[in-house]
């Protein structure tokens, strides 16, 4: 079972407590009705499928019940960092760069 | 009894004699015994038939790795059988009952042998190539007969009455395996601050030391330097030891499952005592410390009852004082045989040859078999064994012989030990995805790149002979104490007459090729042979992964721990290319058998999941109320009185409910407290609706939906005051809608001022409903006016009710006149026998969900889940006038203007009434195009909901029809069982259109 730090929390916790909720860093379009079908649609079903870090919310359901972001490498399952919702995500590897590797400590 | 007993050997408590049955035989063993050992002590090597070919079968190791040696075990009491136990690891105690398997009629004379004869038939892959053809066989033919022959053992027949524990722990070090390595790590990690937990699968520690226990240990025997490391580590307040316990499985973040077994090995059982708990220990750091499991050789007839591991029968002796044989012949590629021979010989056993593959062996062994009168065959190797029920003999020739028949001699023998070298146990490693490196010099996988904070320690990464061992396994604990930042001195422990060794690692021996040799067998409990996998090979299997599914290798219940790496290596070499090149098979959790039992712990009966009950729900029990389960929630579905079944039940509920007045539980329903500044606005974006100028004290339908604008939710919304909302959800999409809510709000529109509770579980909710509610509820009601001028459909007001503090909305999910009456949560059921006492003036009947659900299909209002399915449009099911049409957006607004929300064809909601009233069609039924019987039909829609309306005295079914709103006024076929249903399309309101029940 992974361990998940919670940014509001500031304690380091089961992921029991906590729950998926998607792809991070997709902002809804300000204003939806003018937007293009295409875009919409890209909006609505378009995710990046990484192989790799994965920036993703979580929320703390049996926590504090708050939504905050995370990069997790989808290879090992295991999170790099969290961050409260509103921060941009974290320049922790190389821009771009997929980390396939398993996570060596 | 016991004839095959060496006084003065073992560790098994000879003052206590313990009886025990096999196969309705009764046998005598002592305290310390497992079954496999008390039956071996007794000269009993058939335990068993195999899956496949019914082959005669006896243990071949005396541990967790056991392939051959599986037997049913039971106690008394019912449900407590079960299969598949290894009987080399079954402790026995006095009135344990064991069966052998996969025989019949007996064990000695098993019908099923005759696949032995016809093996030919069953090569690998044989049923995927056999039983394709003619495809009507396999219901009827082939799957019963398959699966009345095959399996292992036998299901249990009862439910397990046993309970099982669970517990967590958190610990600094985890050390898994209590051989030398893992009691080295132990003994030096006790002296420092940490918290160390140390388990083992056996029941006592010491690992290879309770077999291997020739050598001298820091100037004291083995076994007394062993005695008194287990007691100074039972005496450390810091370290916790558990045997009988099996580290299962490696999970993320140190997490490892440890499956203890509590019961299993006792006669009496206290009272209440759980048969084995599951511990999630989540550690530090931890240590591998599980050692190496000896490699069978592959040759002829290796399976025989009598042919053992060279390990396993120097465990019998050392162990458990039991010779296996009066005279056994050793076949070996490794040092460690030889010791095995040895021990056996100074406990007297004849060993007749050591037969060693090799051109070479040290000048020590070789005067070591001298001393001791064994002939030495080096550079020989085993054709096959002689011998069915048991080993009678084996014949031998020269490795390079050119011929086999050339040199072939026979040498008659009762036991044939066989050592093809030690695979170091990376079981738990490769569940942590930890990759393995090949040795290309020792021919093993060795554990390589870290995934989790993890030491391995001993043979499993190599390592050969109890010093080294014990060195690692020191160094090991020193490595995790100082991640833990932490130090100890370390315990050295020097070892005198350590038996170090080294060996070759052979694929199938030589002498077992050939069409006609006897086969030579790879997987012993799956009954793969070296020449299914060389088949397998040549059929076009290229990864091992692909060879395993083929012939089935390496996927009984054992994972391959014996015959992993001979099949890997056989099918290398048909391969020409090297073993890593070929790949290894994932190891997965758990490492042993597990019972369901102790995964499911607690969580079984009625703490499987809980049962949430209203207020009112006692009420309902102690007045015959038959429950249904709808989400978690139990709840009242009819209440029959003396003689009625449902039908009658619900029709008299519905009839006196619209004739008079019904009264309901809905406590249930979801609620959601909406409250802040920017309430209105929050509750804009969400619902479909317009709310800006919905005025407090008033409610409106709300319906909800996903940014893909399919239907997600629906309620009744009141507006309390300016700022706050009381928001009703589905009974089973209250947390659904609460968590969608949270994340729009908390995501996207961080700036509103906004607050969201859940209020489910704070409200008692009752539903008057019918001409003469107001009745019922006007006398309990001072400080409001409830009359229809004063307090219209689909309003609200805040007032006492017999005294308590309610919420009374004006809403009716029936049609007729309706009250919902809220109160907090416990006052419910007080409330309502008083509003139950009072409707007894006016024939007031208390009515269920299906009573419910009758009278809102007559209205055609929709339920969320029934009606739609998530690829439901508001527009598909006619609630278009529930969207704010001026709104600039709401979720799920954008999606519905997509061209293919649009189409004409979608799937909509309609009316339908069967052609004969008195048919009431299934719910779920197909419907297609009126004539068409072609096979198969085009499937037009399904029917959502179908009752049987008393207030229309006929049948009603509301459905999803391709273009159904064009189809008003048409007619659909609905193909059932014995009968094609016609039905004419109608629209979904069948009581009451103009609404005027509403408004009384």
């Amino acid at each position: 079972m992974l361990l998940i730090r919670c940014p509001y929390c500031a304690e380091t916790l089961p992921e029991l407590e906590f729950e998926y909720s998607g792809e991070a860093h997709i902002a809804r379009p300000q204003n939806p009705s003018d937007e293009p079908d295409d875009q919409w649609k890209d909006y609505l079903f378009i995710r990046s499928n990484v192989r790799g870090e994965h920036a993703e919310q979580w929320r703390h359901t049996h926590g504090c019940g708050r939504y905050f972001n995370a990069l997790r490498n989808t290879v090992s399952d295991k999170f790099i960092t969290t961050y409260p919702m509103g921060e941009t995500r974290p320049d922790i590897n190389c821009a771009g760069e997929e980390k396939n590797e398993q996570l060596a400590r | 009894m016991n004839n095959w007993r060496v006084k003065g050997k073992g560790r098994i408590n000879t003052n206590k004699t313990v009886s025990f049955t096999f196969d309705g035989t009764a046998y005598k063993g002592y305290e310390g015994d497992t079954v496999a050992s008390a039956l071996l002590a007794n000269g009993v090597h058939l335990m068993g038939r195999s899956f496949k070919y019914h082959r005669p079968r006896g243990p071949v190791t005396a541990g967790s790795e056991e392939p051959n040696a599986l037997i049913g075990t039971s106690r008394a009491g019912q449900g407590q059988f079960e299969p598949n136990t290894k009987a080399t690891t079954q402790e026995i105690y006095q009135g344990l009952i064991t069966t052998s398997q996969n025989k019949w009629p007996s064990l000695n004379f098993d019908i099923g042998e005759i696949n032995d004869r016809l093996y030919r038939l069953f090569a690998a892959g044989f049923y995927y190539k056999t039983f394709m053809w003619p495809k009507s066989f396999w219901d009827k033919l082939y799957e019963p007969v398959i699966r009345a022959t095959a399996g292992l053992g036998k299901a249990p027949s009862h439910d397990d009455p046993d309970t099982y524990a669970s517990r967590y722990l958190h610990t600094d070090l985890l050390i898994v395996g209590a051989g030398p390595a893992g009691l080295a790590a132990a003994l030096t990690a006790m002296k420092s601050g940490a918290d160390v937990v140390l388990v083992d699968e056996n029941p006592e520690l010491g690992g290879s030391l309770l077999f291997e226990n020739a050598t001298t240990l820091n100037d004291q025997a083995c076994d007394e330097w062993l005695a008194k490391a287990v007691a100074e580590l039972a005496a450390a307040p810091n370290v916790r030891v558990l045997t009988r316990a099996t580290a299962i499985g490696y999970y993320h973040e140190n997490m490892v499952g440890v499956a203890e077994k509590l019961t299993d090995h006792l006669t009496r059982v206290p009272d209440g005592a759980p048969r084995e708990r599951m511990w999630r220990i989540r550690a530090k750091e931890v240590i591998l410390a599980q050692g190496a499991i000896e490699r069978p050789l592959v040759f002829g007839n290796n399976d025989r009852p009598g042919v053992l591991m060279a390990s396993a029968a120097q465990t019998y002796l050392n162990r458990f004082g039991v010779k296996v044989g009066d005279c056994a012949a050793v076949v070996t590629t490794h040092d460690s045989a030889w010791f095995a021979a040895f021990d056996l010989a100074d406990a007297g056993v004849k060993i007749p040859v050591i037969v060693d593959l090799r051109q070479d062996a040290s000048q020590d062994l070789q005067r070591g078999a001298a001393e001791r009168g064994i002939a030495v065959r080096l550079g020989h190797t085993v054709a096959t064994v002689k011998g069915r029920k048991r080993a009678s003999g084996i014949t031998i020739c020269e490795v390079n012989a050119g011929s086999q028949s050339d040199a072939v001699s026979s040498i008659a023998c009762d036991t044939v030990l066989m050592s093809g070298g030690w695979t170091p146990s990376l079981h738990l490693f490769s569940h942590t995805k930890g990759s393995l490196i090949w040795d290309e010099e020792n021919e093993v996988f060795l554990p390589g790149e870290k995934t989790e904070r993890c030491h391995i320690a001993g043979a499993g990464r190599g390592l050969w002979g109890q010093q080294q061992a014990f060195d690692d396994g020191k160094h090991a604990a020193l490595e995790a104490l100082s991640a833990l930042g932490q130090s100890a001195t370390p315990n050295a422990v020097n070892v005198r007459g350590d038996r170090t060794g080294t060996g070759v690692v052979m694929e199938e021996l030589p002498g077992a090729g050939g069409g006609s040799a006897p086969r030579a067998f790879v997987d012993f409990q799956n009954d793969v042979c070296a020449k299914d996998i060389r088949l397998a090979v040549r059929e076009g299997m290229r990864s091992i992964e692909h060879v395993k599914r083929f012939t089935t290798t390496g996927m009984a219940t054992d994972q391959g721990k014996l015959s992993n790496m001979n099949g890997l290596k056989i099918a290398a070499k048909q391969l020409e290319c090297p073993v890593p090149a070929v790949g290894l098979t994932t190891f997965r959790p758990p490492y042993t058998p597990t019972t369901f039992g102790s995964f499911a712990g607690y969580h079984k009966g009625e703490l499987f999941e809980v049962t949430r009950k209203t207020n009112i729900d006692s009420w309902a029990e102690e007045n015959a109320a038959v429950f249904e389960s709808v989400s978690l929630w139990r709840r009242a579905r009819y209440f029959p009185k003396v003689g009625e079944d449902m039908d009658a039940a619900v029709l008299r509920e519905c009839r006196q409910t619209r004739a008079s007045v019904g009264m309901f539980d809905a406590s249930t329903l979801g609620k959601i407290e909406v409250v802040g500044p920017d309430a209105a606005e929050f509750m804009n974006r969400i619902y479909t609706n317009p709310w800006s100028k919905l005025a407090p004290g008033r409610c409106r339908y709300g319906l909800m939906l996903g940014e893909d604008g399919f239907i997600r939710d629906d309620g009744v919304i009141g507006r309390i005051s300016q700022d706050r909302f009381h928001v009703t959800t589905t009974t089973g999409g209250a947390a659904r809608v609460l968590t969608m809510m949270e994340h729009f709000l908390q995501t996207e529109w961080p700036e509103l001022d906004v607050w969201l509770t859940s209020t489910t579980e704070q409200w008692s909710t009752i539903a008057l409903n019918g001409p003469n509610a107001r009745k019922v509820l006007e006398p309990f009601v001072t400080d409001a006016d409830l009359s229809a001028e004063a307090f219209p459909h689909m309003a609200l007001k805040e007032c006492l009710v017999a005294g308590f503090e309610a919420r009374v909305f004006r809403v009716s999910f029936t049609g007729e006149l309706g009250f919902e009456v809220n109160v907090p949560a416990e006052h419910g059921r007080a409330l309502w026998e008083l509003l139950h006492e009072e409707g007894q003036k006016h024939g007031l009947c208390v009515y269920g969900t299906e009573a419910m659900h009758v009278m809102r299909a007559e209205k055609g209002y929709i339920i969320v889940g029934q009606e739609t399915d998530g690829t439901v449009t508001p527009a598909d099911a006619g609630l278009t006038w529930a969207i704010g049409k001026k709104k600039p957006d709401f979720v799920g607004k954008r999606s519905l203007s997509r061209p293919d929300m649009l189409q004409a064809d979608r799937k909509q909601l309609i009316g339908l009434l069967t052609e004969d009233p008195n048919t009431v069609l299934e719910e779920g039924a197909q419907i297609v195009e009126v004539g068409d019987t072609a096979i198969p039909a085009k499937m037009l829609g399904h029917v959502t909901s179908s009752y049987w309306s008393s207030a229309l005295n006929r049948s009603i079914a509301l459905a999803l029809v391709e273009g159904g709103h064009h189809r008003d006024g048409g007619a659909v076929d609905i193909p059932m069982p014995g009968k094609t249903h016609r039905a004419n399309v109608t629209g979904t309101v069948f009581y009451d259109p103009e609404g005027e029940r509403l408004n009384m």
